[in-house]
C-alpha cells in the first residue's frame, strides 16, 4: 500500500532538487529569443513573436489532452485527422448560417464523442490506443477527403474568426483560451482525485486499483476530456485564417505528440506536466519560426524537432536512473 | 507500449499459439477470396493477370517493410520510422550518385547502408539505453525525415541511367522483378521465424522478456539484430521505390510505416508481441491491397478506401480479442 501511494505522490515533490523540466523550458524559450533577436532584432518585433503564439495556440491546446493520454501509457495518432474533420465541421456549420456559438460547441460536443468511442475501445476492448488511433486515423483522413472533395470552405460570417477576438482589448481569444486552458488543466490533474487517477493508471495500473481507482472509468474520462481540448483545438484551428483548408498540416499529430513528450510527460510511467507540453509548444514554434532569421533553410526544421524529442528522452531516462541509484 | 500492464493476464484452459494463429489465417483467408469473388464480380477487369501483377508491383515496398516489422512486433516492440528509413535511403542514393559523383552502383549499396545504420541506431538505443521502441522510433519518425529533407532541401533527383530502371519497372520470367526479391525475402523470412533458434527465440521474448533473459538467452542482441534488419529492409525498399518511380524525392515512404504495421496487425501478429507469422502478414499485405485497387476499380474514390481499410484493421482486432477471450474463458 505505501508503495502504490509513492506513485501517486506528486512528481514535483520528488523533484525538488532537481530543476524541473518546466523551468529548463522556460529557460530555453528565453536563451532562444535573445540568441536570436541578437542576430537578428526583427525576429523581436512584437507582430512577430504574436504570429508565433497565435499560430499555435491550438497545438499547445492539443497537447494538453494528449499529455493526459500519454501519461496515462497510451496514444493518439489520429489526432491530426480529428483536428481536420471538426475544423470542417465548425466552418461548414458556420457558413450554413448556424449562430456562432452553436458552430463553436458542436465540434467539441463531437469530439468528446469521437474520443470517447476511441476510449472504450481501448478500455473496454483492451485493444491498444496505437491501433484503434491509427484505424481511426485512416476512417477520419479519408472520410474528411471524399466529404469535402478537397473543397477549402471561404466566405466565413463575421464574427467566426476567434484569433481576432481580443479579451481585455489586448490578448488575442487564442492566446487567452491556451493560458487559461493549460492553467485550469493543470490545477485539475495536481489538486483533484480524478486528476491524480491519471497519473496513478499511467504509472502502476496494480497499485492504482488496489488504491481504488477504476482502470476502465479512467481511461474513458481520459480520452474524454483529450476529445474536449481536440474540439477546442479543431474550433481554433477553423477560426485562424478566413479560409479552411480540407487538410490540416502534415504531421500535426507528430507536431503535438512531440510538444508532449519535450515537456516532460513521460511514457515510461505518470509523470509529466501541461504546463510543460505548453511551454514545449510555444519553444518548438519558436524554433520553427526563427530559422529564417537565423539564415537556415526551414527544411531542417524536422531534425530539429527529432533531436529535441531525443535529447528529452534521453535526460528523462539518466535522471531516473540517477535517482534510482540514489535510493 | 506498456504492455505488460494494459493486457489482463489470461485465465483458462492454454491453447498453443499455432494453433490460434492458424485459426487467424484461416478466417483471414476466406475473407480474402470473398474479397477476390466478389471484386472480381463486380468489374471484369479486376481479375486479370495484368492488374494482379501491376498490383503486385505496387505493393512491393510495403511488403518489405512488414516482413521486418513482423520481427519486430512479435518481440513486442514496433518501428514508427521505416517510412522516414526509407526517405533518408533515397535521398542519399539520388544524392550521392547526383552531388557527390559516386558511381551508381556504390549509391546503391550506400543507400543499403545508410538504412541499415539508421535501423541499428534505433536498436542500439531500444536495447542499450532502454529507450521505449514506440518514443525511440517517433524521435527517429521526426529525425530521419529531418535530415531527408535538410540534406536535399527539397530538391528532387531524376535521370538515371536505363539499367537502374530493372528492378522497379522491368520484368524478370514475366513476373515484374522486384517481385522475385519480395517473395525470396518472404521465404528468408518465414523459414527464420519458424525454423531457427533466432526465430523460436523472438516469440520468447515478446512472450515474456524476463523469462527469456534468465534461460540465457542475449535478448538485446536478438532485438539489436531486428530493429537493424527493420532498416536493411527500408533501404533496400528506397532503392526499388527509386527505381519504379524513376526519381528521388524527400518526402518518399511518408505514412508507409502505417501500412505495414495495418497489414502485419490485420495478419493476426499481436501487438502485445508473442504471437504472429510471416503467412498472416502476407495475407494482410495482398487482402489490403486487393481492397485498394478493387475498390478503386469499382468507382470507389481513393479516400474512401482508406475509410474501408481502417475499419477492417479495427474489425479484425476487435474479432480476434473477442475468439481468443473465448478460447480462454472456455473453462
Amino acid at each position: 500500500m505505501s508503495a502504490a501511494l509513492a506513485s501517486a505522490v506528486p512528481v514535483w515533490r520528488r523533484r525538488r532538487l532537481q530543476v524541473s523540466q518546466e523551468w529548463l523550458l522556460l529557460l530555453g524559450i528565453v536563451a532562444l529569443v535573445i540568441v536570436v533577436g541578437l542576430v537578428n532584432p526583427r525576429f523581436l518585433a512584437l507582430r512577430n513573436l504574436q504570429t508565433i503564439l497565435l499560430g499555435n495556440a491550438y497545438i499547445a491546446v492539443a497537447a494538453i489532452g494528449m499529455s493526459m493520454v500519454i501519461i496515462s501509457g497510451n496514444i493518439d495518432i489520429s489526432i491530426g485527422s480529428l483536428i481536420g474533420v471538426l475544423a470542417t465541421v465548425s466552418g461548414s456549420l458556420a457558413v450554413a448560417g448556424v449562430p456562432l456559438g452553436l458552430s463553436w460547441l458542436i465540434p467539441i460536443l463531437l469530439g468528446v464523442v469521437a474520443m470517447s468511442i476511441m476510449g472504450a475501445f481501448v478500455a473496454y476492448l483492451n485493444i491498444p490506443a496505437i491501433v484503434v488511433t491509427l484505424g481511426m486515423m485512416s476512417v477520419l483522413k479519408g472520410g474528411l477527403i471524399s466529404v469535402t472533395n478537397g473543397v477549402w470552405i471561404s466566405n466565413l460570417p463575421p464574427g467566426f474568426l476567434l484569433a481576432q477576438e481580443k479579451v481585455f482589448g489586448v490578448v488575442p481569444m487564442p492566446v487567452f483560451l491556451m493560458v487559461v486552458l493549460t492553467v485550469a488543466a493543470a490545477w485539475w490533474m495536481r489538486n483533484t482525485s480524478a486528476g491524480r487517477s491519471m497519473y496513478a493508471v499511467g504509472g502502476n495500473v496494480e497499485a492504482a486499483r488496489l488504491c481504488g481507482y477504476h482502470r476502465q472509468r479512467t481511461l474513458m474520462m481520459i480520452f474524454a476530456v483529450h476529445g474536449l481540448f481536440a474540439g477546442v483545438a479543431a474550433v481554433l484551428f477553423a477560426t485562424q485564417l478566413s479560409v479552411i483548408q480540407s487538410s490540416v498540416p502534415a504531421n500535426l499529430e507528430m507536431t503535438i505528440i512531440t510538444a508532449s513528450v519535450v515537456g516532460g510527460v513521460s511514457i515510461l510511467g505518470g509523470t509529466g506536466t501541461v504546463i510543460g507540453s505548453t511551454l514545449a509548444a510555444i519553444l518548438i514554434a519558436a524554433i520553427a519560426n526563427s530559422l529564417v532569421f537565423v539564415n537556415i533553410s526551414p527544411f531542417w526544421l524536422r531534425a530539429v524537432q527529432g533531436t529535441l524529442i531525443l535529447v528529452t528522452v534521453l535526460a528523462d531516462i539518466l535522471r531516473r536512473r540517477r535517482r534510482a541509484k540514489a535510493r | 507500449m506498456n504492455s505488460t500492464q494494459t493486457q489482463p493476464a489470461p485465465r483458462g484452459r492454454y491453447v498453443p499459439p499455432r494453433f490460434r494463429l492458424a485459426a487467424h489465417e484461416s478466417i483471414l483467408g476466406i475473407i480474402l477470396v470473398v474479397v477476390l469473388i466478389a471484386l472480381g464480380f463486380l468489374t471484369d477487369r479486376f481479375l486479370t493477370v495484368d492488374n494482379l501483377l501491376n498490383q503486385a508491383r505496387l505493393m512491393a515496398e510495403v511488403s518489405l517493410l512488414a516482413l521486418p516489422m513482423t520481427y519486430v512486433i512479435i518481440t513486442g516492440g514496433i518501428d514508427l520510422s521505416v517510412g522516414s528509413m526509407v526517405g533518408l535511403s533515397a535521398i542519399l542514393l539520388g544524392y550521392s550518385w547526383h552531388n557527390w559523383g559516386f558511381p551508381l552502383g556504390l549509391s546503391i549499396v550506400f543507400a543499403l547502408a545508410v538504412g541499415t545504420l539508421a535501423g541499428f541506431a534505433n536498436g542500439w538505443f531500444i536495447t542499450r539505453i532502454r529507450v521505449p521502441p514506440l518514443i525511440m522510433t517517433i524521435a527517429t519518425m521526426a529525425l530521419y525525415r529531418g535530415f531527408a529533407e535538410g540534406i536535399s532541401q527539397a530538391h528532387s533527383v531524376r535521370g538515371y541511367p536505363d539499367w537502374f530502371y530493372i528492378v522497379g519497372q522491368g520484368d524478370a520470367l514475366g513476373v515484374p522483378t522486384q517481385l522475385w526479391i519480395v517473395l525470396v525475402a518472404i521465404i528468408v523470412f518465414a523459414v527464420v521465424l519458424k525454423r531457427t533458434v533466432y526465430g523460436r527465440a523472438l516469440y520468447a521474448m515478446g512472450f515474456n522478456e524476463i523469462a527469456t533473459r534468465f534461460s540465457g538467452l542475449s535478448v538485446d542482441r536478438i532485438k539489436l539484430l531486428a530493429y537493424t534488419a527493420s532498416g536493411l529492409m527500408s533501404g533496400l525498399a528506397a532503392f526499388i521505390f527509386v527505381s519504379r518511380v524513376s526519381t528521388t524525392r524527400s518526402d518518399m515512404g511518408m505514412g508507409m510505416e502505417l501500412d505495414a504495421i495495418a497489414a502485419v496487425v490485420l495478419g493476426g501478429t499481436s501487438i502485445f508481441g508473442g504471437t504472429g507469422s510471416i503467412g498472416g502478414t502476407v495475407l494482410g499485405l495482398v487482402l489490403i491491397q486487393l481492397l485498394k485497387n478493387g475498390l478503386a476499380l469499382t468507382g470507389v474514390k481513393g479516400d474512401a478506401t482508406i475509410m474501408v481499410i481502417g475499419s477492417v484493421l479495427i474489425l479484425s482486432i476487435v474479432i480476434t480479442n473477442f475468439a481468443q477471450r473465448e478460447r480462454y474463458a472456455d473453462r
